[in-house]
């Protein structure tokens, strides 16, 4: 069967052919999957099973081993134990290439587009076939891309460069390529992340017409899509599979507490308006990317002291280089950017710190923690001359350092067996609550934090969001910036919508729907 | 299963213990390629420099250039400079010292001495700034712009010889006349001289510099993320360059410890490779001055040994150069091995493998 | 002062070989996203393994030009299993490649030395290959004597950067080559062995080294000795960002790094009183004068360069 198909695309190098679509996959099955990675049981006897003409929705919090299990089924990672049956018969895959030609396809989550190839180099990558011996024939390249585009509606420039093209412009790329390595059962990582709303429903009606020629695999934590998109569901939670049904007969909040376990509530900003002062007033700021295009274009933003104002949009809106143009990271090339009153753009990131700003950055691996220093050295990353740590800001004070780790781990629930343990040893959660004390503790008056809770498990959320809260009520200003709309609109007293490096709108909490915020996102302003 | 903390233990020891074997390994088959005799070779480098205390303290007089040195390239390696220019800021030193004993030979030594000192700390001082304002600002990797800078200040060096600091006396050997002595470091033993304790000095101030002060800590955070370092509030150009600076003045040091204490007058090939060898010295020292002052006596005791196994075997002092290459890439790759928890956690599965299938299983009812 | 130009730009086409030959292997190697700063060592071997086959066979007595392809041919040969014993540092054990590289180019420039000293004794002039030049073109005034005056080496280097272009950017191996190193997560999830691309990367860089190293030795200096390569290992790598990772461009880098060297050379050989050790440091000191004008905001660089790769490191 498996040779039958091989041989069957080897003949078909550039001609579509027509009886292709007969064969492919009718049943695909994983049993008794399991992947350990270096202290951490990724996947644990999981078990999945997919007929022809369906699409499985793969549905879990961050970190559930979603994506680790699709990583397995194409070969990208070995599984320790488990097998994978395709048609009946059981397959080994070595790498991504043995899957492709048995006709599986993945749209990972973060594209895997080479930026500096084309569209049409992209695909040719993959296209074993098309690789000569002397020269790679981008015709047949060329031609296979058309016929794909046709068959499916899937417009794409095959001459542009990856870096020229917008995101959803790169998910259709993904999507054809993926296709022309002729896949008949899909797998999609996420697909939506990046998109929004609108974009995101354009996509799901594109996957409802390809359902009949294709099966599809849809990892997604967003319960709007899987019950609009998927006729069955599994749900995995912590490297286990936890439920598996059709998908027509649960309500998206059924699903919702069979994914977290529980019904979870969390906190809700539910304060009333502090009245505070003006604490950080960006004006008219632009800003260029590291590819030296414009990031911020005229941005406008005021936070008073005791408020959380929100940043919305779809990430790659200029929410980095906001963060870090405010804290000195960045060169601000028109405008200015006022704490308290001051102006303290293009001054240094230390005069910033100096002036009572907190940071909790976006990637906290590299940005908020230095890995190989211990827990307590992490500590004082900003304070190292600060008189309390150091006698005459020359000499560390090893006793005080110790003193100030011990209280914060305690206090901030730190699960690490010492302190002075390197701090890149601690999962993300952990890590991410040394920076949490470390921010907290040095009294910020205005604070920024960045995707705070992305990837972390409810527990680790929960405990974010009250200290946030905390803050809050502590008259401190807090500019949250975050990808999650239920996080925003939880926590926000003031919404702003960003969109291509300006501020769309703010709302206030009371006017902020889903759907308004999703038209914001999308650059759709009403009143313009 | 065995606990972590012992797994650990034993894992650290077989990685040394295998890393250890690999170097014998390698240099043995290098000295097989040239037939030279294995126990003989070895012997003769490593046991017979203990043997008579000419041997030792010629040893010695080899490790304080590469202790002073591999201080240096410790402090810019924890600090994210990888300084392989040593040997050009050395040359540098020499001629500035040499420059100052050279045309101020009247001067009483209490002030000709550190005036030289100073000259050749400025000297290497400023052969390192260059690499550090250039990594710093635009981003020139060091790597290269430290051997462009080594090339020319040999160069330069050998430029001074034959002209400006040109014995009149002897104008065919490219040598200096001999300094003044208010020049000289006074000698203890031998050749050994108290440049000694300047090194050891040095090793306990870098310790103290590195770990013990806010100055340290910002350097090493500059060193391990520089990204993590400039969103915590440090200058990290600054910090960068503040090492390249300090890496840059221990290798002048060494240069000025190098003539006033051994050679007395500036002479061809004065840096005699210290400067790379100081690198491999910083490194199989762990980047630490406790294990820099042995590691850069086990050195001395190659570069030594390497030239007595030329008369004695036959065997080229080049070899040397071909176990300091060795030492580093088997150093480089057994770190890696070392911190992989993927290799950790492979070996560690299969050692409770074999451990369970060892233990005789219990009868179970 | 006619004369001078013309030897000049003479020597400059000859002496720029060992130069390309080296930067283009180590542009293969850093499209693939590896940085070889062992060249420099490599390039020492093939020095020295390029000029021991000729040397042993003008000692026995029967030499003809066949040795000398004989040496270039031992001398790649060489280079690429150095490169895969670099590759098995750097890409297996994921070592940093920037110190690895160091300890690499001792290890090479050490043994070459040393072997040489065992087998060859001292310095040894050899005969190598000799610049016959092309019968009647040579004989053009002017033109003839700065472009057809050379050895078949010469221009058969020449030749292998339209072929390392056409190989880069046309052939499916090229393809592999530039994703391997801007995106490896990519081009794995494509179903391309990165590391194997990489190695090979690394051994088709090594033979280039190689080569270029017998060049020094077989055709231009015509003899073997410690400094032979003189920086020039480190110099190729400089190039390969002077010149942006394009053939074309470290072709026109290394003509103008070799012309800085040939103006010591002549100077040296006029007479004219002017420390030669000024002339020596030229090409060093327009290395670093180039890296600062190109090393900041590289955008064409391959992103993963100086990145090791591991499939199962979660991001």
């Amino acid at each position: 069967m498996n040779c039958k198909i091989k041989s069957m695309l080897k003949k078909n190098v550039s001609h579509y052919p027509k009886q292709e679509e007969n064969e492919g996959i009718t049943s695909l099955t994983m049993e008794g999957i399991t992947k350990r990675f270096p202290g951490l049981l990724a996947l644990n006897n999981v078990n999945i099973e997919i007929g022809k003409g369906e699409i499985l929705a793969l549905v879990g919090e961050n970190g559930a081993g979603k994506t680790t299990l699709m990583n397995v089924l194409m070969g990208l990672y070995q599984a320790d134990e488990g097998r994978i049956t395709v048609n009946g018969k059981e397959i080994k895959f070595k790498g991504p290439e043995d899957a492709f030609k048995i006709g599986i396809g993945m749209v990972h989550q973060q594209y895997m587009l080479v930026p500096n190839l084309t569209v049409a180099e992209n695909i040719a990558l993959g296209m074993k076939n098309a690789h000569k011996l002397y020269k790679v024939d981008m015709q047949a390249v060329r031609k296979k891309i058309d016929e794909v585009s046709e068959k499916y509606g899937l417009v794409v420039n095959p001459d542009a460069y990856i870096y020229q093209i917008s995101v959803g412009e790169q998910q259709r790329v993904e999507l054809v390529k993926t296709l022309c390595l002729g896949a008949k059962f899909l797998i999609l990582d996420e697909p939506t992340s990046a998109l929004t709303p609108q974009e995101t429903d354009e996509l799901i009606k594109l996957l409802l017409t390809m359902k009949d020629k294709l099966s599809i695999i849809f990892i997604s934590h967003k319960l709007a899509e899987v019950k609009a998109l998927s006729n069955k569901v599994v749900i995995l939670r912590h490297g286990e599979v936890v439920f598996k049904g059709n998908t027509a007969d649960y309500s998206a909040s059924e699903i919702a507490s069979k994914m977290t376990g529980h019904e979870v509530e969390l906190p809700q900003n539910t304060e009333e308006d502090m009245h505070g002062e003006v604490a950080l007033d960006v004006k008219n700021i632009s800003v260029l990317s590291d590819r030296g295009a414009m990031a911020l274009n005229g941005l406008n933003l005021c936070i008073h002291s005791g408020e959380i104002v929100g940043l919305a949009g779809v990430s790659g809106n200029g929410q980095r280089e906001l963060a870090e143009a405010i804290n000195g990271l960045r060169r601000v090339e028109s405008g200015t950017i006022e704490l308290f009153g001051q102006e303290i753009q293009n001054t240094s990131v230390h005069s910033v710190i100096e002036r009572g700003m907190g940071y909790i950055p976006e990637e906290r691996n590299i940005e908020g923690i230095v890995p190989p220093f211990s827990i307590k050295e992490n500590y004082i990353l900003k304070d190292s001359d600060n008189e309390v740590y150091s006698k005459k800001g020359l000499f560390i004070n090893a006793k005080q350092v110790q003193k100030n780790a011990e209280k914060l781990v305690k206090e901030f629930d730190v699960r690490t067996s010492s302190i002075e343990l390197s701090a890149g040893s601690l999962s993300g959660g952990n890590i991410q609550k040394v920076i949490l004390a470390r921010e907290m503790t040095r009294n910020p008056k205005f604070l920024i934090s960045v995707y705070p809770t992305r990837g972390l498990d409810l527990g680790a959320i929960e405990f974010i969001h009250k200290k946030l809260l905390e803050k809050r009520r502590n008259g401190v200003g807090i500019l949250l910036i975050s990808e999650e709309l239920d996080e925003i609109m939880s926590l926000s007293d003031k919404i702003a919508v960003i969109y291509k490096g300006r501020i769309q709108k703010i709302l206030r909490r009371e006017e902020a729907t889903r759907a308004k915020l999703g038209m914001l996102m999308a650059g759709v302003n009403d009143e313009q | 299963m065995m606990s972590n903390k012992r797994f650990m233990f034993l894992y650290r020891l077989g990685v040394t213990l295998l890393a250890v074997l690999a170097v014998f390994v390698m240099s043995s088959m290098v000295l097989l390629m040239i037939n030279a005799d294995l126990s003989k070779t070895y012997y003769t480098m490593i046991i017979k420099p203990f043997t008579n205390s000419i041997h030792i303290t010629e040893v010695i007089v080899r490790a304080i250039p590469l202790c002073i040195i591999a201080l240096g390239v410790c402090v810019a390696y924890r600090s994210g400079i990888i300084n392989i220019g040593a040997e050009g800021q050395m040359a540098m030193g020499v001629i500035c010292f040499t420059g100052v004993a050279l045309s101020l030979p009247s001067l009483p030594k209490v002030v000709l001495l550190p005036l030289c000192f100073i000259a050749a700390i400025l000297g290497g001082a400023i052969w390192g700034f260059i690499p550090g304002i250039l990594k710093a600002k635009l981003k020139v990797s060091e790597l290269l712009s430290t051997v462009m800078l080594n090339y020319i200040a040999a160069q330069a060096y050998s430029l001074c010889l034959r002209t400006i600091y040109m014995d009149p006396t002897d104008k065919a050997t490219p040598q200096s006349t001999r300094l003044a002595s208010g020049a000289h470091l006074s000698r203890l033993s031998g050749r050994l001289h108290t440049g000694v304790i300047i090194a050891i000095v040095l090793a306990v101030i870098v310790y103290f510099l590195m770990w013990k002060t806010s100055t340290g800590y910002k350097l090493r955070a500059s060193g391990a993320s520089e990204r993590a370092a400039k969103y915590g509030g440090i200058n990290v150009a600054k910090y960068v360059c503040l090492a390249a600076i300090i890496s840059g003045a221990f290798a002048g040091l060494a240069g000025g410890v190098e003539i006033a204490g051994v050679h007395r007058r500036a002479i061809e090939g004065i840096t005699n490779n210290y400067g790379f060898a100081g690198v491999v010295v910083a490194l199989f020292g762990g980047l630490h001055p406790l294990g820099i002052v042995p590691a850069s006596y086990f050195f001395g005791l190659l570069i030594y040994g390497s030239t007595l196994i030329s008369g004695e075997t036959g065997v080229p002092a080049n070899i040397v150069g071909v176990m300091e290459g060795i030492i580093i890439i088997v150093i480089v790759v057994s770190q890696m091995i070392l911190n992989n928890k993927y290799y950790q956690d492979k070996v560690k599965r299969w050692i409770d493998k074999k451990l369970n299938k060892h233990t005789p299983k219990e009868v179970k009812p | 002062m006619m004369t001078i130009i013309v030897n000049m730009l003479e020597m400059c086409i000859s002496f720029s070989v060992a130069l390309l030959l080296a930067s283009i292997g180590e542009m293969f190697n850093q499209r693939a996203g590896v940085f070889n700063l062992g060249c420099e060592g490599i390039m020492s071997l093939g020095a020295f393994f390029g000029m021991l086959v000729v040397y042993f066979a003008e000692k026995a007595g029967y030499y003809s030009g066949w040795f000398n392809f004989l040496g270039f041919l031992l001398a790649a040969v060489v280079g690429a299993l150095l490169g895969l014993f670099f590759g098995l540092i750097v890409v297996t054990f994921r070592a940093p490649q920037g110190i690895a590289g160091i300890g690499f180019q001792m290890f090479g420039v050490g043994l070459a030395g040393t072997l040489f000293r065992y087998y060859v004794g001292g310095v040894q002039n050899i005969k190598g290959v000799t610049a016959t030049g092309i019968p009647g073109l040579r004989n053009i005034p002017v033109i003839g004597q700065i472009f057809f005056s050379h050895s078949v080496v010469v221009y058969l280097a020449y030749l292998t950067v339209p072929i390392a272009w056409y190989i880069l950017f046309k052939t499916p191996w090229g393809l592999k080559v530039r994703a391997v190193g801007t995106h490896p997560r990519a081009s794995d999830s494509m179903g391309i062995n990165v590391n194997k691309i990489r190695y090979e990367a690394l051994a088709l860089g090594g033979a280039f080294a190689g080569i270029a190293g017998a060049y020094l030795s077989l055709a231009q200096a015509h003899l073997f000795n410690d400094t032979i390569i003189s920086g020039r290992g480190f110099i190729a790598v400089a190039l390969v960002y002077f010149g942006h990772w394009h053939p074309y461009q470290i072709l026109g880098g290394a003509m103008l790094f070799t012309l800085a060297q040939t103006f010591q050379a002549q100077v040296q050989s006029s007479g004219i009183a002017f420390p030669y050790e000024f002339a020596v440091m030229l090409p060093y000191i327009l290395v670093i004068v180039v890296l600062a004008f190109t090393s900041k905001n590289n955008k064409m660089s391959p992103s993963a360069l100086g990145k090791p790769f591991n499939r199962e490191q979660r991001v």
